[in-house]
């Protein structure tokens, strides 16, 4: 088959592992029954307290695997969450993509789980050939391994080396576990939340933890596109160079992501149909994205953050949360914004109370992390099949 | 694109372009970066509370920055990479957390297990709010780090890139640092370097 080069870059074949689903439908029916992934647990590896966060079930996983690829069976449970987002893509898109395919995995974390003082079998270097070998992509896998926006750059990643002609398809696999390793982490800071997270709101008080897997297919060949892919149409991962554990108070870095993408999209903010933003429930962070959204005239822009439904997915998260906003808009569905319910924030932003249902051809994903980084991504449905009334 | 300046940091030498900047024989990674700090004047004291990989990412870009001609351009964007991403502080936070009896996690020690952690620090050194991006790869990939660069360039996302592998694990470490632009005249490299860094 001839690749049908276009200047357009798309993004279409998302699927997710998560708490609420081991697909992506699964996910959205969720979703839309509010059933959240985050639940009140009490299991001595993770915590001596009980807490709350978003955990796949071994057994269910293991029980998954075993029928559905019995080859990963011996595999670490990040690498079957993974393998598992990433079995539609396997058998539907791989066969047909030869060898101009490039592979992304995107993690902070990856086999955490699994270090100990002594061996090295949890590197991120060794997941990614993991990965690639099993599901039979013979290029180099590049793992992206930037904070809490893994996700959503290596989307961004992808697109590049495309544009340059590195490529012309890239899987993109993001995945992270809930572990110990990053719980006590987050609780030395007294980030975590003490009750399922609340982004927005007035009684805020942290973050809840999740572990999630999501793939997607990048691609320049526009005869594999369908209905529900998207183009991505502008992307930006800019540094607020501010402080390594905390934003910058008004914003900069994501102000200025949010420009760039704007700019490479010809769009301006009142194109935005709705934003899937970060909102990690912490003081620093939700503030700092209402002022970033301010100073873009995005504050009427409708807002959700998904972290209240699957807790903070870490690397995983900015993909995660891309695919499951792009199949809700193309079931023309804003979410909620789970866990709001009393503005917290000291400027306007239109955070979404409930299901509403509109047209959606524009979809911004932001995301900021440690270290300082913030990216955003703008998707757009394609001309043809934009959604008219 | 052009190489504007190199600097390799490996086996107890830094060089910069030709130069032999600096030269010892160490026995911790620890020693010998702290040494290249003092020998490079780089004055920057939250250096010494850094984990090892930002302490390399620090000197390292210092070395690059601090040796311009001109100004460092306002969008130099950085693209780091290495094989064992936070190794070293990993295992650090690890041992906090092991021992029910001696459970201490330290947010100090927490923060830097991300690797791009590193991108941050030079950021905030230098005020560059810029491009940044971290990649793991089991070794060396010049070809993969030239094209990312390539793109940020010729996709108008930055005028320069600072381009690293800093590879740290325990006392075994090698960086090279290089400075990439569009456009300007390629440095007179010595062949040696040359044929480390062009791919």
């Amino acid at each position: 088959m001839n690749v049908v080069k276009s200047n357009n870059i798309y993004i279409l074949a998302g699927n997710c592992v998560t708490p609420s689903g081991f697909n992506l439908s699964e996910n959205i029916e969720a979703i839309q029954k509010e059933n959240i992934a985050i639940q009140e647990h009490n299991d001595q590896i993770y915590s001596s307290s009980s807490f709350y966060g978003g955990i796949i079930d071994n057994e269910l996983l293991n029980q998954t695997i075993k029928k559905k690829i019995p080859l990963a069976n011996n595999f670490s449970k990040l690498e079957k969450m993974m393998l598992l987002s990433l079995n539609n893509i396997k058998a539907n898109y791989l066969p047909i993509l030869k060898d101009r395919c490039g592979l992304i995995i995107a993690s902070t974390k990856g086999n955490i789980d699994r270090i100990n003082l002594d061996d090295e079998d949890y590197l991120l270097s060794q997941l990614g050939r993991k990965i690639a070998k099993s599901i039979g992509i013979t290029t180099d896998p590049i793992v992206v391994s930037n904070a809490c926006v893994s996700g959503i750059l290596a989307v961004s990643v992808a697109k590049r080396l495309i544009q340059a002609g590195m490529y012309d398809h890239v899987v993109i696999s993001a995945g992270d576990l809930f572990s110990r390793f990053v719980f006590s982490g987050f609780q030395s800071f007294y980030a975590v939340s003490s009750n399922p997270c609340k982004p927005y709101s007035a009684n805020r008080d942290g973050i809840t933890l999740g572990e999630a897997a999501a793939s997607i297919l990048i691609t320049r060949d526009q005869s594999i596109t369908d209905t529900t892919s998207y183009i991505i149409s502008g992307d930006s991962s800019i540094n607020d160079a501010n402080h390594i554990s905390g934003p910058s108070r008004n914003g900069d870095g994501l102000f200025k992501s949010i420009e760039e993408v704007l700019k490479n999209s010809n769009l301006s903010a009142i194109d935005v149909d709705c934003i899937c933003a970060h909102g990690t429930a912490t003081q620093y962070n939700d503030e700092m994205e209402a002022q970033a959204f301010n100073r873009s005239n995005l504050h009427e822009t409708p807002v959700f953050s998904l972290k209240g439904f699957f807790g903070h997915t870490l690397g995983a998260a900015g993909l995660l949360e891309t695919v499951v906003t792009l199949e809700l808009a193309n079931r023309k569905i804003i979410p909620p914004s789970f866990g709001y319910d009393f503005n917290g924030l000291t400027l306007p932003l239109a955070i979404s109370t409930g299901q509403q249902n509109i047209q959606i051809n524009t979809v911004l994903k932001t995301a900021s992390g440690f270290g300082g980084v913030n990216t955003a991504v703008l998707f757009q449905k394609p001309k043809p099949f934009f959604n008219v009334n | 694109m052009l190489i504007k300046h190199i600097c390799k940091i490996s086996n107890g030498q830094v060089w910069l372009d030709d130069n032999i900047l600096h030269e010892d024989r160490q026995e911790t990674f620890q020693s010998f970066i702290h040494e290249v700090y003092r020998s490079q004047k780089i004055a920057y004291p939250k250096f010494f509370k850094m984990d090892p990989l930002s302490k390399f990412a620090i000197v390292g870009s210092s070395i690059i920055f601090d040796n311009l001609d001109g100004d460092i351009e306002r969008d130099t964007a950085l693209v780091f990479a290495n094989r064992s991403s936070c190794i070293d502080i990993d295992k650090k936070h690890l041992d906090t957390i092991t021992h029910i009896d001696n459970y201490y996690p330290s947010p100090a020690n927490f923060v830097y297990t991300l690797p791009n952690i590193s991108l941050g620090e030079v950021s905030i050194k230098y005020n560059l709010k810029t491009e940044n991006a971290f990649f793991v790869f089991e070794e060396f990939n010049k070809p993969f780090l030239f094209a990312y660069s390539e793109t940020l360039l010729y996709q108008n996302k930055a005028t320069m890139v600072l381009c690293a592998w800093i590879e740290v694990n325990n006392d075994a470490y090698e960086g090279i640092f290089f400075l990439v632009s569009k456009e300007g005249s390629e440095k007179n490299l010595t062949t040696q370097l040359k044929n480390f860094i062009i791919p």
